[in-house]
């Protein structure tokens, strides 16, 4: 079969298949899920952020009438010998143990049919600890007396995490190095050397739907419902906590009110399953908005980037010192640390590069996955480092990009060598798009004008596996079983979209069948923009291996292959009546080749590349520090849309996000305490936050290795948006802002600082 | 929060009558006593939207209106907007614009879109910013969301009798 489109379902703009159930309100989500029989759960969080409990006091909980039970970890290890969790280090207790390592952790939990009696009842647990020195600072972190975990103890599912296990005394939980040619000559040579230091803060994904999950003991077997982006990851964990084969354990999934890396891995799944069999009877926990932020955060981060650049404005070697502030578990900060890592250097052409990326245990709420799996973290330094250099060369900025850009067909810094991504090309069409050589507003009075870009890029997640079903019933109309998650993200619709090309048909008459491990087949997960391109080959596979069976079906029935005989009167013919099934099947593994442990080097980083870049323009009043983003231009290489109208929403919807982790939001602690979990405090964008205008745009470009063209979207739009704004800030009024959120506070500040 | 009380309002226009307990806000009775999933609590402070309700023609967060104080009033949700299988010119918009993504603030939109319009019905985008500021969508529709408000108000206008399409 073809890899270009024929069937006129690819491109299409088509509305998403669940539209109507979503402006009607019956969109089915598990923040629905009522079972009978189920009690509900409410965590008892720890006080203080590291500390020996010494005592946890439920006896007046257990009192209060209403209540079924109130379980501590002594209870969990009754049904889970050993239960500690987790993606990449097997290092989370369902409920702590001995020790509590953040703010918030889980200590108890009370089980009460009536939620608010369960709330009552929480409120009434005492608990006591000798509290320990705490080390919160990710820098302070590689070298503090303080250790947040006494052993390493990697899950051992990642080959390169092995060598970790057991080390001791550290908080680091993976260290991850890159060496590419001689940087230690390059920086000898060098006409200018430059050094920067960039922080990132704290934030959280606040997906509307806050993180629920419920488990339903059946006999000898466990179904879970969550709202969860990996559903066969939550299979496979709960199966290994309790020893159980994978088919005892059955994870179902709706449609997701919002994910963005938080309903990763587990969350709340292997606590409910402990839960619903010590109780015997269905257990639900709903978290709280307030209780998001201390289940999984965005990682903070300090990047030092050091550059050497030659005569001509070529920049010749990079340092790059990256410190993940990972939080008490580690959840997938390890692969953020390397997968990230990598491309720490950025979008450039540096022959010699040295990279050192560190993931750190510290005493706050566990960081993770959040829309980019750290390069928004990565862009927003070293495209700041790309400006100030520019700049104090007296070279443009665009000029100095241009110079330096890496190209298809150049090794990126892992020696893996560039393909279809067309960061040239994003980088030209934002330039048009903003007038660049055109004059430029720079303002008047106390209001300065200014405009900055940006360009990143990232790595795809390798190595991960899906499998589709097609299933062609007997009238002819078709099921796609797939466990890709869609959390609004369109997914449904696009799967739909390749399935539907491959067989001709309309893409609206093709059923989606959400992810129900008992039904649909295995996926990594919906994670890092990899379901388009994962996901999306295996769906293509699975339909094309039902075009296969059903022309064989003809040739059995003697119907000419070109033949337009309805598949119902194939199965009519064959069958004597309305009966039978052709069952399609598709798996997708993309090649790949793991970094080198000592060099960090690989021929083969990654299956495809993300390119995404941002512009703006602001007005900064220079009396109050307030920034106003007047425009701001996403433009995206994203291969050929199978969908233009989704994913453009993609891009500005990824943007606004990211808007909100520029301008506004940071998790704000004070002696340990998370003072600001809630949307009055922590104030995610809103329709008043926007930019006056919002512009996105996909390059024309293909994704030779992608289904029809196709490749991820829904991380690319965030890569250059605090940088570019950064820039334009101080392009407006000369002032350099190298730590986010930037507030009106911290502009002001800098702006009196330096005089202006 | 043991006490308890009878209540008796109008639901998407039906007669309604409830047992509530005292304690308990409006979305959990329409989610726990009626199988109404529309109206979603989420930030739990009246900040998101997500729970919105239209009472006597009034939005309000249903998360933190006391079912007590719904007796003898008329309740409208997201689920009773639609007359049978045709949708409010609002839903139309929202679906023909793709002015959500997830969906979970979608049903709140659309309440706080059908009081603007029954209020303005032509508001400048300045006012939309304005009006819809207090729902928040984190997955960041709202641009498409601005374009669906507009064309819901040509909608409307197109239907009203004397308007200017059939």
């Amino acid at each position: 079969m073809s890899a270009t489109a024929k069937a006129g379902q690819i491109g299409r703009s088509l509305p998403r298949l669940e539209g109507r159930a979503k402006v009607t309100g019956r969109a089915e989500y598990i923040h629905n899920l009522r079972l009978p029989g189920m009690v509900h759960g409410k965590i008892f969080r720890s006080a203080v952020a590291h500390g020996r409990i010494r005592r946890v006091d439920t006896a007046a909980a257990k009192a209060l009438s209403g209540v079924f039970a109130v379980v501590t970890s002594d209870d969990i290890r009754k049904v889970i010998s050993n239960p500690y969790y987790g993606p990449a280090f097997h290092d989370q207790p369902i409920l702590a143990i001995d020790k509590v390592r953040h703010v918030g952790e889980p200590v108890a939990v009370v089980l009460a049919e009536d939620p608010h009696v369960a709330e009552e009842a929480m409120r009434l647990i005492i608990a006591e600890y000798d509290e320990l020195p705490a080390v919160t600072d990710e820098v302070e972190a590689m070298t503090s007396t303080v250790i947040v975990h006494d052993a390493l103890k990697p899950a051992g599912i990642f080959p390169d995490l092995k060598h970790l296990e057991g080390r001791k005394g550290t908080n680091v939980a993976l260290d991850f190095h890159l060496r590419r040619g001689d940087v230690k000559q390059a920086f000898a040579e060098a006409t200018h050397v430059f050094e920067h230091t960039f922080r990132t803060q704290p934030v959280m994904h606040t997906p509307l739907e806050p993180m629920v999950s419920a488990a339903e003991p059946g006999d000898g077997t466990l179904t879970i419902h969550t709202a969860s982006q990996s559903p066969s990851f939550v299979r496979m964990e709960v199966a290994r906590l309790l020893g159980w084969p994978e088919n005892r354990v059955r994870v179902k999934t709706a449609f997701l009110g919002g994910g963005f890396g938080a309903k990763l891995y587990i969350k709340l799944e292997a606590l409910v399953a402990a839960l619903a069999l010590l109780a015997r009877r269905p257990v639900k926990i709903s978290l709280a908005m307030d209780e998001q932020f201390f289940t999984i955060t965005k990682h903070p981060s300090t990047f030092r980037i050091k550059s050497a650049v030659d005569k001509d404005g070529r920049v010749t070697a990079r340092e790059c010192e990256v410190w993940w502030n990972g939080g008490a578990y580690a959840d997938v900060g390890p692969r953020v640390t390397q997968k990230s890592g990598f491309t720490a250097a950025g979008p450039y052409d540096i022959d010699n590069v040295a990279i050192d990326s560190y993931a750190l245990y510290t005493n706050r709420p566990p960081a993770g996955a959040l829309r980019g799996f750290g390069i928004p973290q990565l862009v927003w330094a070293y495209e700041s480092h790309t400006d100030m250099i520019a700049r104090a060369l007296g070279i443009d900025p665009v000029e100095f990009r241009r110079r330096n850009i890496l190209r298809d067909g150049r090794p990126q810094a892992t020696g893996t060598v560039m393909k279809d991504a067309a960061i040239d090309k994003v980088l030209d069409r934002l330039v048009q798009r903003l007038g660049w050589s055109r004059p430029f507003d720079r303002g008047q009075g106390s209001v300065k004008r200014g405009r900055g870009l940006a360009v990143g890029f990232k790595a795809s997640i390798a190595p991960t596996t899906s499998v589709a079903i097609l299933n062609l019933y007997a009238d002819g109309s078709c099921g796609l079983y797939c466990s890709t998650v869609d959390m609004g993200q369109g997914s449904d619709t696009a799967m739909a979209q390749i399935a539907a090309e491959v067989l001709d048909i309309p893409a609206e008459t093709v059923r989606v069948v959400h992810p129900d491990t008992d039904v649909t087949p295995y996926d990594m997960a919906t994670l890092g923009s990899r379901s388009t391109y994962h996901m999306g080959h295996a769906v293509k596979r699975a339909a094309e291996d039902a075009r296969v069976k059903i022309d064989a079906l003809k040739a059995d029935l003697g119907v000419p292959p070109g033949s337009n005989v309805p598949l119902a009167e194939l199965f009519r013919r064959k069958y004597g009546m309305q009966a039978g099934n052709i069952v399609g099947v598709g798996s997708f593994v993309p090649s790949y080749a793991s970094p080198d442990h000592d060099t960090g080097l690989t021929p083969n980083a990654t299956p495809f590349w993300m390119v995404g870049g941002t512009g703006a323009e602001v007005e900064v009043d220079t009396e109050t520090g307030h920034v106003r983003v007047a425009r701001l231009i996403n433009v995206a290489d994203l291969g050929t849309p199978i969908n233009p109208r989704i994913v453009e929403t993609q891009l500005s919807g990824g943007a606004i996000m990211q808007l909100g982790f520029t301008m506004q939001e940071r998790m704000e602690f004070a002696d340990g305490q998370l003072l600001n979990p809630n949307l009055a405090d922590y104030k995610i964008p809103g329709m008043r936050d926007l930019p006056a205008r919002i512009e996105s745009e996909a390059v024309d470009a293909v994704e030779r290795g992608g289904p029809f063209g196709a490749k991820g979207v829904g991380e690319t739009a965030t890569f250059g948006v605090s940088p570019a704004i950064a820039n334009a800030i101080d392009a407006a009024v000369g002032v350099r802002l190298t730590e986010l959120p930037l507030t009106p506070e911290a502009v002001y500040r800098a702006l009196r600082k330096a005089g202006r | 929060m043991s006490a308890t009380r009878r209540i008796r309002f109008t639901l998407n226009g039906q007669a309604a009558a409830a047992e509530i307990g005292t304690h308990e806000t409006l979305v959990e009775v329409l989610r726990d006593r009626f199988a109404l999933f529309g109206a979603r609590e989420s930030c739990s402070q009246g900040l998101c939207g997500c729970c919105t309700v239209l009472v006597d023609g009034h939005a309000v967060s249903g998360c933190l209106f006391l079912a007590a104080a719904a007796d003898g009033v008329k309740i409208q949700t997201i689920e009773g907007l639609a007359s049978g299988e045709r949708l409010d010119p609002v839903q139309e918009a929202f679906l023909e614009c793709g002015a959500f993504q997830c969906g979970f603030c979608t049903p709140g939109f659309i309440l706080m879109t059908r009081q603007l319009l029954d209020e303005n019905p032509a508001p400048s985008e300045d006012e939309i910013r304005h009006y819809l500021s207090g729902n928040l969508c984190r997955c960041g529709a709202y641009p498409e969301i601005i374009e669906a408000v507009k064309l819901a108000s040509h909608k409307v206008k197109s239907r009203t009798p004397g308007g200017a399409a059939p």
